[in-house]
């Protein structure tokens, strides 16, 4: 699927109060794009229930309920069981929230939806923040960011969501990211094919809560994915596929780009460059992308 | 045909539930709510039950899923009790903000720590600004009556707000006592299918919840208000259909005991409501003008039937509840009712918090105290030499 032949039809519509290059909004498009109107969104406290705009106004085209911020899956869950008993089994349930909703406050409800089967689609799209509420860290966050809570870096590495997702052995998972459209448009379009509980995840680069310039979005997003920081795979059955360059990485085709390439346009790493290079906290960053590629290689390869 | 059941209060709030055939029940077990959720179990397993049992891992979860079934169009139920009504706080709060009429037994019990499983007020008493529909049952038929009334109440056009029945851990929730239940087509004729005020709908997409500024926001909330003040309104029409249904009647907003010709009125709520009527009884006989308003509705209050009370003469609160630092939410409750309007003296007892035994006799002596000129504005009934 190339990028022009994705189906014209906007249900993400204009005048949204998103920041600018937000890369929410990028996803959310394609998103609605691939499951159609027959979709129905559960959203948790998260950037989306800002950008939906004001009451009496929406920014969808698409039936949208706000919930409480660690209750996202358990509402699809309820959502979904209501259509399930009106016969309304042709509209796709989607739980749509940020990492802090789902690595954090809302990880419970979203393992026991994931547990009980739930068939749904539930996207996390990830900034690696609390971004609504202004730059706070998150169990997303990477080690060494700045964030208003880390104030001289995050001290801790992120969680790996992806293991925690697979553990749950459920029959679609998938990463993927804001600057492959065509790969986040055809993950969601398969775990819309497929029954029971669906997870992606989309690494989504925040201007704002990571400093850099709202042109560079997808360039953050590429690097994301160029460096290893991130990795663009599936998950089916108990089997993973890693896709597009995260593929060429794992499989040793090509070299993946040091994580400065990527974080030295990134003002909340802006202290590990200036007044003087970190080299030590740069070299751990690495060494802990080195170690999620090898945990990949080990159990994947 | 009525047919007669024998059974707990769980049990026969389960079959009430059932009777009213909801289309997702979303429940998570705690002492002493557990055989309720027991009891629909057994009905999915029987095939009575015909909606969807969603076993959710958190009564945070059986909340917020009853939310989304109700908002996607269709009649939901679940239970709870204490800690578990606690940690649904937040989404008791959405429910009734966003207008949803689901459908709650909350089992009274003690809130820890230390633990403590037995009857106490507070855990639903401090919901009582969530917005919910409030009432407390005093006898296990009540309960059966009370929960298939609230599917009518709660889903009415004019009321759109969930409902909270609840009742006394294990003095109700465990004892068994025999309940008439009528035949499911009476009940269906009684229960209109429930038309939405809104739902998320593929066909209209709408955005619920989104940001709302405070001019809007604060519509909201008269909204809510006046939906309290209809369902004042349509509590007695519902009772009263009720009665002549089924034949039996619990009262309206309050259930008048006695309350002919007296110079005192109690004023109770939930089990100490039935053994009051005891106390009564006895007083009565041994002359003492006092007669029973049992609350049934914390709310909406019935201010307007309790200035009535108050017009005619003095009140007497037992609270199996206390508002630190404060006093007991019932006593307050009557206070305000009264402002400026009765010169009547207003009485409070704190009794049986902790799920402490609170017998007729124990009222009796709560209730001869203020009689006998002998009480303070507020006692705590036991502790205090009462």
């Amino acid at each position: 699927m190339a990028i022009k032949d994705l189906p014209r039809e906007e249900c993400y519509l204009p005048g949204s109060a998103a920041c600018p290059g937000c890369p929410a909004t990028m996803a959310m498009r394609i998103v609605f794009k691939a499951i159609g109107k027959k979709m129905i969104m559960v959203v948790p406290a998260c950037c989306t229930a800002v950008i939906e705009s004001l009451h009496p106004k929406t920014s969808f085209d698409i039936p949208t309920m706000n919930i409480a911020f660690e209750a996202a899956a358990a509402g699809a869950s309820g959502v979904e069981a209501g259509l399930r008993m009106q016969g309304k089994t042709d509209i796709t349930v989607v739980a749509w929230a940020g990492d802090g909703g789902t690595y954090d406050i809302g990880i419970q409800a979203l393992s026991g939806a994931l547990e009980r089967n739930t068939n749904f689609i539930y996207i996390c799209y990830n900034n690696q923040i609390y971004s609504n509420t202004g730059i706070q860290r998150s169990g997303a966050t990477p080690y060494a960011a700045w964030t208003t809570t880390t104030v001289s870096g995050k001290t801790e590495f992120r969680k790996e969501m992806g293991e925690i997702i697979q553990a749950h052995h459920i029959p679609y998972a998938a990463q993927t990211c804001i600057a492959y459209p065509e790969d986040l448009y055809n993950k969601v379009k398969k775990a819309k094919s497929i029954k029971g509980p669906k997870y992606i995840e989309i690494m989504a680069p925040c201007p704002p809560g990571w400093r850099f310039g709202m042109e560079r979005t997808v360039e953050m997003g590429t690097l994301a994915v160029e460096t290893g920081a991130w990795a663009l795979y599936e998950y089916e059955n108990d089997k993973m596929t890693f896709n597009g360059k995260s593929k060429l990485i794992l499989e040793g085709k090509i070299e993946r780009k040091p994580v400065e390439e990527w974080i030295k346009y990134q003002g909340r790493f802006r202290h590990l460059f200036i007044p003087k290079k970190d080299v030590k906290k740069i070299k751990d960053i690495e060494t802990h992308i080195d170690q999620m590629w090898e945990r990949y290689r080990t159990c994947y390869l | 045909m009525t047919s007669i059941m024998i059974d707990t209060g769980n049990y026969i709030a389960a079959k009430a539930a059932v009777m009213a055939k909801p289309d997702v029940v979303a429940a998570y077990p705690i002492t002493p709510q557990t055989t309720l959720v027991e009891g629909i179990a057994k009905y999915l397993a029987t095939g009575e039950f015909k909606g969807e049992y969603i076993c959710v891992e958190s009564e945070h979860s059986a909340m917020a899923a009853c939310i989304g079934a109700s908002a996607s169009g269709v009649r939901t139920f679940t239970g709870t009790s204490s800690h578990g009504l606690l940690l649904m706080h937040e989404m008791l709060h959405w429910a009734a903000l966003a207008r949803l009429p689901v459908i709650m037994c909350n089992i009274n019990r003690v809130v820890g720590p230390g633990w403590n499983i037995w009857a106490d007020e507070n855990d639903s008493i401090s919901q009582r600004d969530t917005g919910w529909i409030q009432f407390y049952c005093s006898s296990n038929q009540e309960i059966f009556d009370t929960v298939l009334q609230s599917f009518k109440l709660g889903e009415h056009q004019d009321v759109s707000l969930p409902v909270m029945i609840s009742y006394n851990a294990f003095i109700l929730s465990h004892t068994s006592m025999p309940v008439y239940v009528p035949n499911q087509k009476d009940v269906d004729d009684f229960i209109p299918k429930r038309k939405p005020k809104w739902e998320l709908d593929v066909n209209n997409p709408i955005t619920f919840g989104n940001i709302i500024l405070p001019h809007e926001y604060e519509k909201v909330r008269k909204e809510m208000q006046k939906a309290q003040e209809n369902a004042k309104k349509l509590i007695p029409q519902i009772s009263e259909e009720w009665k002549k249904k089924f034949g039996r009647y619990h009262g309206d907003l309050l259930e008048l005991y006695k309350c002919n010709n007296v110079d005192y009125i109690l004023l109770s709520m939930g089990a100490i409501g039935s053994e009051s009527k005891v106390a009564i009884d006895n007083l009565q006989k041994n002359g003492y003008k006092v007669g029973l308003a049992r609350v049934r509705t914390f709310r909406p209050f019935p201010k307007e039937e309790v200035l009535k009370l108050g017009k005619k003469a003095d009140l007497i609160a037992i609270d199996r509840n206390i508002s630190i630092g404060s006093e007991g939410a019932l006593f307050s409750e009557l206070k305000a009712s009264l402002y400026q309007k009765s010169d009547a003296k207003v009485h409070g007892f704190i009794a049986g918090l902790g799920g402490k035994d609170v017998t007729f006799g124990d009222i009796e002596k709560m209730c001869k105290k203020v009689i006998d000129g002998k009480a303070k504005d507020m006692e705590w009934f036991g502790l205090e030499g009462v």
